[in-house]
């Protein structure tokens, strides 16, 4: 078998949207520096030049209009995708987003549709701050008519926005920095990743860690240690927030009877809080322990790095949990936590690896 | 319009060359890692800071956005607590909660700055109602890019100050570009200020880079707003000279030419203030260095407070959620 071609989650993202374009004339971007020489983030490196800037189009700053021209312009047949370069922007936009494009098949009794793509990037890193670093995904999950969609792998970064683009709905694309540096197998040419189910990112019967973008690469950071440690974990990407299936979690909590979730965003209220529930609800028995929700501290992202321990999730605390299960001994969780701190070394609290610095 | 002493011009000297150096030392250390936020610097600007803040009194109201170390120095805000605030500091002016982007100093009415484009105009159009509310005499200033007066709050907020007649002066500092996006791409080919004739403001414009004209034009417009004659907007051209965000250069990566910036190295505020008092005979090289000594001992100061400075204590991340 030939080796799998590997592509960084940027790469990724670009081949997406030059496959998309290609295929389909009504496909156009449309953002603030979409077309500019960083390309934001270089996901969308030489598509201007490629396709044109009116099909790569600059808006002016004006993130709640852009998105109801979007949704007018998907009225007659385009296929319009949104970016923004922080989460946070798009909030200007949340009349649009939430009482326009969810609701706009339903309104209107089946007539219409709103196939567009909105995607937001997390900021989090190099001191970003209270307003250029939140995660957010639950605000749209709650939103009855969006489908949102979170890749943590290449594959699916690729795949979820093809997916995206080709759905008939208003699809919200939460894409993290941290992620864009890292790199996997991306099968070539057109294929579409189903916005429907989870992914298991990492096969274990001991306990179930539900997990969503970056921190699913906390996660397995996690699970390989602990698997030295004689504890094998199993780390379901839940990838698809809305709809959100939990079969998956549900089949693996029956066999593991552990669960764990992390999210990118808060708690509160949050993707964990509805994954427990769901379990509760259908498979209460299953657990064995209580279940844990690991997420962002309960206050908005510090600027300093002073500031930071203790607000994001890690995979040390994600071994911690699994060691208040009882599921290691005090001796492998000391052997865990030290091997992983031996593998993080000296990298700075704010960045996901040395290559990543500021300022943007 | 009105005459501008030379001593006022020569006392503002100052302001423009502290500005510049700190920005200067600012773009030099960050290399070094140590400042780990985003900074947007205001090298090239700092005229129309300068200008706007000497016509203000120092009692009157400021806000800004994500470039706001000009408007925050010129306000009269305190330069160790921003570059403490820059280092992440306990001793910055938020306590390293908010960073670069996010500064402060109530003590001499620099109110907020705010990135998310736009987000502080209604907040200062709010303090300006306060002010009309409790007839106070003060006005507020809100400084703006070119692009951000293409926001809907920008109009919104516009309006509602000029239905009431709220003391507001707008500063628009048209420096061509949002991040790599040049104004051509976003706007039609109009001034920028027929937007707030458009909402009934008076409007003046005028070379940004001109301290004089600056200070003049906003003499105008601050005492017009004072008068409870309602908002006013100032549009000054002038041109960032270094990156969107950050300490370098970036003529080369595709968005502007090289051409285009040496264009406005002629107009550098800082050098044309100094040639014209050096004309008038109000500023020898030697007072200049002196002046330059001055400010680099202060500077290295405020360096040097920073750095000694400790980060905030992680366990109080979750202080102060609520009032
Ligand atoms: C609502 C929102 N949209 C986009 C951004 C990203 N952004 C930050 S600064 C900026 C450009 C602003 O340009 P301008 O108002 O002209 O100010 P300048 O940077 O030129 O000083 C943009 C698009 C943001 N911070 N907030
Ligand atoms: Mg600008």
């Amino acid at each position: 078998m030939p080796e799998a071609r590997e592509l960084t989650f940027t790469a990724a993202i670009r081949e997406a949207f030059d496959i998309a374009m290609s295929d389909d004339d009504g496909v156009f971007v449309m953002g603030e520096g979409v077309a500019d020489p960083k390309a934001v983030f270089n996901t969308l490196a030489g598509l201007p030049e490629k396709f044109g800037k009116h099909r790569v189009m600059e808006t002016p700053l004006a993130e709640n209009a852009m998105t109801g021209v979007a949704l007018g312009a998907a009225q007659l047949g385009r296929r319009p995708v949104l970016v923004h370069q922080r989460v946070d922007f798009a909030l200007l936009s949340l009349d649009q987003i939430i009482n326009n494009a969810a609701k706009w098949h339903y309104m209107y009794g089946g007539i219409y549709k709103a196939p567009i793509v909105i995607r937001l990037i997390i900021g989090r890193g190099w001191g970003q701050g209270a307003q250029h670093a939140q995660s957010l995904e639950s605000v749209f999950a709650h939103i009855p008519g969006l489908k949102v969609v979170m890749p943590a792998c290449p594959q699916d970064a690729k795949g979820l926005m093809l997916a995206a683009i080709t759905d008939d709905n208003p699809v919200i694309y939460l894409e993290h920095r941290w992620l864009h540096g890292t790199r996997g197998p991306v099968p070539e040419g057109r294929y579409l990743t189903p916005i429907e189910q989870p992914r298991i990112a990492r096969a274990g019967g001991k306990v179930t860690i539900a997990a969503t973008s970056y921190m699913v690469v906390e996660a397995l950071k996690a699970a390989e240690i602990l698997d030295i440690f004689g504890c094998q974990a199993e780390v379901l990407d839940l990838r698809v927030l809305r709809p959100l299936d939990p079969a998956m979690v549900i089949q693996s909590v029956r066999k593991t009877g552990h669960l764990i979730t992390v999210d990118t965003g808060w708690g509160k209220y949050g993707i964990g809080a509805e994954v427990v529930a769901a379990v509760a609800e259908q498979a209460f028995s299953a657990l064995a322990k209580p279940p844990a929700r690991l997420a962002t501290a309960d206050y908005p992202s510090p600027s300093s790095m002073g500031l930071i321990p203790g607000y994001y999730p890690t995979a040390e605390a994600i071994i911690g949990e699994v060691f208040k299960m009882g599921l290691l001994t005090q001796d492998a969780f000391d052997g865990a936590v030290a091997a992983l701190r031996a593998q993080k070394g000296t990298l700075p609290i704010d960045v996901p690896d040395p290559k990543f610095t500021g300022p943007f | 319009m009105t005459e501008i002493a030379s001593n006022d011009l020569r006392a503002l000297f100052r302001d423009v060359l502290r500005i510049r150096m700190v920005e200067e030392a600012i773009a030099e250390r960050y290399a070094e890692q140590e400042m780990r936020c985003p900074v947007h610097l205001s090298i090239g600007q700092e005229a129309a800071a300068v200008g706007v803040c000497a016509a203000l009194d120092k009692d009157d109201l400021v806000v800004s956005g994500h470039r706001s170390h000009a408007h925050y120095l010129a306000k009269g805000g305190d330069l160790k607590k921003m570059i403490a605030e820059l280092y992440g500091r306990a001793t910055g002016c938020t306590g390293g909660r908010g960073g670069s982007m996010h500064l402060v100093d109530p003590a001499c009415g620099f109110q907020c700055a705010l990135p998310i484009v736009g987000g502080s105009i209604p907040i200062g159009v709010g303090l300006a109602l306060a002010l009309k509310q409790a007839q106070r005499p003060q006005v507020v200033g809100i400084f703006v890019g070119d692009a951000t007066i293409e926001e809907g709050v920008f109009h919104e907020s516009a309006n509602f100050a000029a239905v009431h007649r709220l003391p507001v002066v707008f500063v628009c500092e048209n420096n061509l570009y949002s991040v790599y996006t040049h104004l051509s791409d976003r706007q039609p080919d109009r001034p920028l200020a027929d937007l707030a004739r458009g909402h009934g403001m008076p409007v003046w414009r005028g070379d940004g880079n001109d301290l004089g004209q600056v200070l003049a034009q906003s003499r105008e417009a601050v005492a017009h707003a004072r008068a409870g004659q309602g908002p006013v907007f100032l549009e000054f051209t002038t041109y960032r000279w270094r990156e969107h965000c950050g300490p370098n250069y970036d003529n080369h990566i595709g968005y502007r030419t090289e051409e285009e910036f040496q264009s406005w190295v002629p107009k550098d505020p800082m050098a044309q203030l100094a040639a014209k008092l050096r004309a008038a005979g109000q500023l020898t090289a030697a007072d200049e260095e002196r002046l330059r000594g001055e400010l680099a001992a202060e500077i290295a100061a405020a360096f040097a407070f920073a750095k000694a400075s400790p980060y905030p204590d992680a366990a109080t991340a979750g202080d102060k959620i609520y009032a």
